[in-house]
């Protein structure tokens, strides 16, 4: 069985962003960055499934520029078989990138692809499923646990107010979630071994796939700051302030 | 213009986000009806139907729509879409599930967890955890929009929208339902609650936490959250997370206990009404988006919050 991970690069997700001072975007230049800690996710499952026997190819792919080849790097240290990227220096938005996936899908012919919910930078949380759309394929988006077999997929699901089990059949599109496992740290001798593997990389212009925009960034601005509060002496002011302000 | 809006419920009950989900949508035009896609929803679609300014309420029923199969409800929508020109979903689980197919069959861009509507085509959403929020402007011809429902008042009761029922649509395909579990907590849920009381690393065990949190959350009828550090060392479960990475909060009262405030766990909470933050190192950067800051041990000051709240008749 084989799997596709997409992974995204993305602000180190401890870094405070910081928005640019002509609201044109965040400011990224000089900034640490990393994996998607979804993506992270997503990776390590796709590695246990091999580890388990479940899956046996793990091809991780990623949509964006020459550095995201670090991106993959790290993906390949953590298991991953083989990478590949899709370079441009273009900020696509998950429609673009679902397209793009999908033609990868296409040449890769991947049983299952395992993804991220979601990119902790445009928070949008839709390329699974919308990629899941393009196929044709089922999904299952928001997994916290994953059993595959031949043929069909079992995935508990994180829903409004708890859990859900559904069986999806293979090929489809699974999204992970927080508790779907807790990612490895590379060790050192696969992150030298992970230098060997093969990385492919292709332009994005190659694939012939309509990323144009559909939407136009107008302003990127800072949310509004809090007010600075107040230190009280004892619990007894904390209650009598905020019932003093009908908090409680 | 006119827009659908999707009802948020569970079968029994229209939850609220819907009343706000609607309110986005008249900001949008005066034609707004409403879907109710459930199994056994009749109640749903009644409630529905009385949201003042909702023009009709279309009402579907299958198995697959009341288990919220996100292929069900999406091959449901795209084909209502023919005489509307835009979508508005609450950015639930369920919302977050299938929005983005009918975006991705519409071939249009979704316009994600919209928390203000500028015009017909401009929306301003949070972006980094909401640590900055992007106003944008679509091209596309219909809009598909997931709406952060607490950013938007509630609309009225007192309406007396037509009901109609229409055809289930073509299912959940090759999705299929084996079981759920929905929590019976006497506590309210994470995201919707107003009041979130949250401990920190500095509880030490998932015995601490639980002996301190749980009983400050009961006497509130709060919900409880932890920070990543907390759920991290195993103190409290993954789905207690508040955070970039966790649950998104923003509760009318936060009470962060023994939390340091890392950059990432104020992304999840910062935009609460009021917070209130207890920890014994003053220099923690929690106290810096603290309305009321305590600087002392949880463990004098949880108990004192006890009583000053009993005092206060709590």
């Amino acid at each position: 069985m084989k799997v596709l991970v997409p992974v995204k690069r993305v602000i180190d997700y401890n870094v405070k962003v910081r928005v640019k001072a002509d609201q044109t975007g965040v400011d990224l230049a000089n900034v640490k960055m990393a994996m998607n800690p979804f993506c992270e996710i997503a990776v390590e499952e796709a590695v246990r499934q091999k580890e388990k026997g479940a899956a046996t190819e793990v091809v991780a792919v990623s949509i964006g520029p020459a550095q995201a080849q670090e991106t993959l790097r790290t993906a390949l240290a953590m298991g991953a078989d083989r990478a590949i990227l899709i370079q441009t220096d273009q900020d696509l938005e998950p429609l673009a990138i679902a397209k793009v996936l999908a033609a990868i899908v296409a040449e890769e012919a991947p049983d299952v692809v395992i993804m991220g919910k979601q990119a902790i930078d445009g928070d949008n949380n839709a390329t699974g499923q919308m990629l899941s759309a393009l196929l044709g394929w089922p999904q299952a988006a928001f997994a916290s646990e994953l059993a595959l077999s031949a043929g069909s997929a079992k995935v508990t699901r994180e829903i409004d107010g708890g859990l859900q089990t559904v069986e999806v059949a293979l090929p489809a599109v699974i999204t992970a979630d927080l508790r779907l496992n807790e990612p490895r740290y590379a060790s050192l001798p696969n992150i030298m071994k992970a230098k060997k593997k093969p990385l492919d990389v292709k332009e994005l212009s190659a694939l012939g796939v309509d990323t144009a925009p559909r939407l136009k960034v107008l302003k990127v601005a800072e949310p509004p700051k809090r007010s600075g509060g107040v230190k009280v002496e004892n619990a007894a002011a904390i209650v009598s302030n905020l019932k003093t302000n009908g908090v409680i | 213009m006119a827009v659908l809006v999707f009802a948020d419920h569970d079968n029994a009950t229209l939850k609220d986000g819907t009343h706000k989900t609607v309110t986005a949508a008249l900001a949008l035009s005066g034609d707004v009806d409403v879907l109710v896609a459930g199994k056994g929803a009749g109640d749903v679609a009644k409630a529905a139907a009385g949201i003042a300014g909702v023009r009709k309420v279309l009402h579907a029923e299958s198995d697959a729509l009341g288990q919220g199969l996100a292929e069900a409800i999406s091959g449901l929508i795209v084909p209502l879409m023919a005489g509307y020109d835009a979508l508005l979903t609450p950015a639930t689980a369920l919302g977050k599930s299938f929005s983005p197919r009918v975006a991705a069959k519409l071939d249009v861009a979704q316009i994600t967890e919209v928390v203000e509507v500028v015009d017909g085509s401009t929306f301003v959403r949070p972006i980094y955890a909401g640590n900055a929020l992007e106003t944008v402007q679509s091209s596309d011809a219909k809009k598909v929009i997931t709406v952060r429902a607490t950013n938007f008042k509630a609309a009225a009761d007192g309406g007396a929208a037509s009901i109609e029922t229409i055809d289930a649509g073509p299912g959940a395909g090759k999705t299929a339902f084996v079981d759920q579990q929905i929590v019976k907590s006497a506590r309210p849920d994470l995201t919707a609650a107003k009041i979130v009381v949250s401990g920190g690393r500095a509880m030490g065990s998932a015995e601490e936490f639980q002996r301190v949190i749980d009983p400050l959350a009961d006497k509130l009828g709060a919900a409880v959250g932890a920070s990543r550090a907390a759920v991290d060392a195993g103190y409290a479960p993954n789905d207690y997370q508040v955070g970039q990475t966790g649950k998104v909060v923003a509760p009318d009262l936060y009470v962060a206990i023994g939390i340091s405030g890392a950059i990432q766990h104020l992304a999840g909470m910062k935009d609460s009404k009021v917070i209130v933050a207890i920890n014994k190192d003053g220099d923690a950067p929690i106290f810096q988006v603290a309305d009321l800051g305590l600087v002392a041990d949880y463990k004098t000051a949880v108990p004192e919050l006890m009583d000053a709240l009993a005092a206060a008749g709590k």
